[in-house]
């Protein structure tokens, strides 16, 4: 059990320096980062904190520990999916609005030169 | 193209994607059958000569900067007619299937009956069409989902073939749907309590080029229509439903 829990640790250690750095050079936006450093320091202080991680196995009334963890982790990570699949879609929205106006300006603009030429 | 000086005016419009083979013949056979109507072909980012061949034939050229999918290129289209103001449109495909001689009918449809979209219908009797048995039966699927939603029968809700109002181009301008886009926007239509109709339209062969339908993509077509579908009656928009006198140019 202690394995698996310096393991977590580790990983998300990991995580972290690995999603800062991509901050910083630019890989990743800040507002997209904080979702990815919330869920690494969730994981580092729950793999840290054992109290913490027995609470939330008696309350889901769960078996063992590194179950309880294992599903914590699964959970963060579908709220991440899901979030990341709204940032995705409002994207996507918005380039597909984008690149309609674009055409339709530039239709415009194509008329007005003819016009005034 | 300027903006239409009088009511009623009409716009075709023609979403194409690598149709070079057969998007000149299609504006041609469109001006033949309903001289003085401007013809826009929407190309979807084609990598082939589609928009310098539409120009050629004498169409006006709306060109996307990058492949939206014929949901984002049609609702261009739509977007760009209501601007200029058109009261009228009609789009047929860019592949040659559509008989330009049924444009007349469709138009004159939409002008007598009020009603906010036409259809252009291949399957009218979909016993005597030409058509192979996966498609009848995902047809008579389609038909059977709908008929309950749209409260009528609908013979061929996949059709490309169709005519929309001004009153339905301003909703559709706003809120399209992006991908396989016919059948979701019945749903659309329904959802706002618009009206429908088909007339018996003919289909020819395509001019040129293959279709891109698979099995996969079929099954694909299917779930994706289907959940679309459903999200469309979920969804609750209120301030989108038509009052129940519309007022508004040609609506």
């Amino acid at each position: 059990m202690d394995r698996l829990l310096n393991v977590t640790t580790a990983l998300s250690i990991v995580l972290l320096i690995v999603v800062l750095i991509s901050v910083r050079r630019a890989h990743i936006r800040v507002e997209y980062s904080v979702t990815w450093l919330l869920a690494a320091t969730a994981m580092l202080v729950l793999s840290r904190a054992r109290p913490v991680l027995d609470l939330f196995r008696r309350m889901a009334g769960l078996p063992d520990t590194p179950l309880t963890l294992f599903l914590l982790g699964a959970g963060v990570l579908l709220v991440m999916f899901y979030r990341f699949s709204v940032i995705i879609s409002h994207l996507r929205d918005d380039n597909i609005a984008l690149a309609q106006r674009v055409a339709i300006l530039e239709y415009h603009l194509h008329h007005l030169r003819n016009h005034e030429g | 193209m300027t903006p239409p000086p009088e009511p009623g005016s009409l716009l075709v419009i023609v979403p194409a994607l690598n149709e070079e083979g057969a998007i000149a013949g299609v504006v041609h056979s469109i001006h033949q059958h309903v001289p003085g109507v401007p013809v826009l072909v929407i190309d979807d980012c084609s990598w082939d000569g589609t928009a310098a061949h539409a120009r050629e034939a004498g169409a006006e050229v709306l060109q996307l900067p990058h492949h939206l999918g014929l949901g984002g290129a049609v609702q261009a289209g739509y977007k760009l007619a209501y601007e200029l103001g058109f009261d009228y449109v009609i789009r047929v495909d860019g592949d040659g299937q559509h008989d330009a001689r049924d444009i007349p009918r469709v138009w004159d449809k939409l002008k007598t009956s009020g009603c906010e979209m036409v259809i252009g219908s291949r399957y009218a009797d979909l016993a005597d069409s030409k058509t192979g048995t996966v498609r009848r039966l995902g047809i008579r699927f389609f038909r059977a989902v709908l008929r309950p939603i749209l409260g009528k029968p609908v013979h061929d809700p996949t059709s490309g073939f169709v005519g929309v109002n001004r009153t339905a181009l301003g909703v559709f301008s706003a809120s399209f749907p992006l991908e396989y886009p016919e059948i979701e926007a019945l749903v659309v239509l329904q959802r706002r309590r618009f009206r429908f109709e088909e007339i018996p339209c003919k289909m020819r062969p395509r001019v040129t080029g293959r279709s891109s339908i698979t099995a996969l993509k079929s099954l694909y077509y299917i779930v994706h229509v289907l959940l679309g579908v459903f999200v469309n009656i979920l969804k609750f928009e209120r301030r989108l439903h038509r009052p129940p006198e519309q007022g508004g140019k040609g609506g």
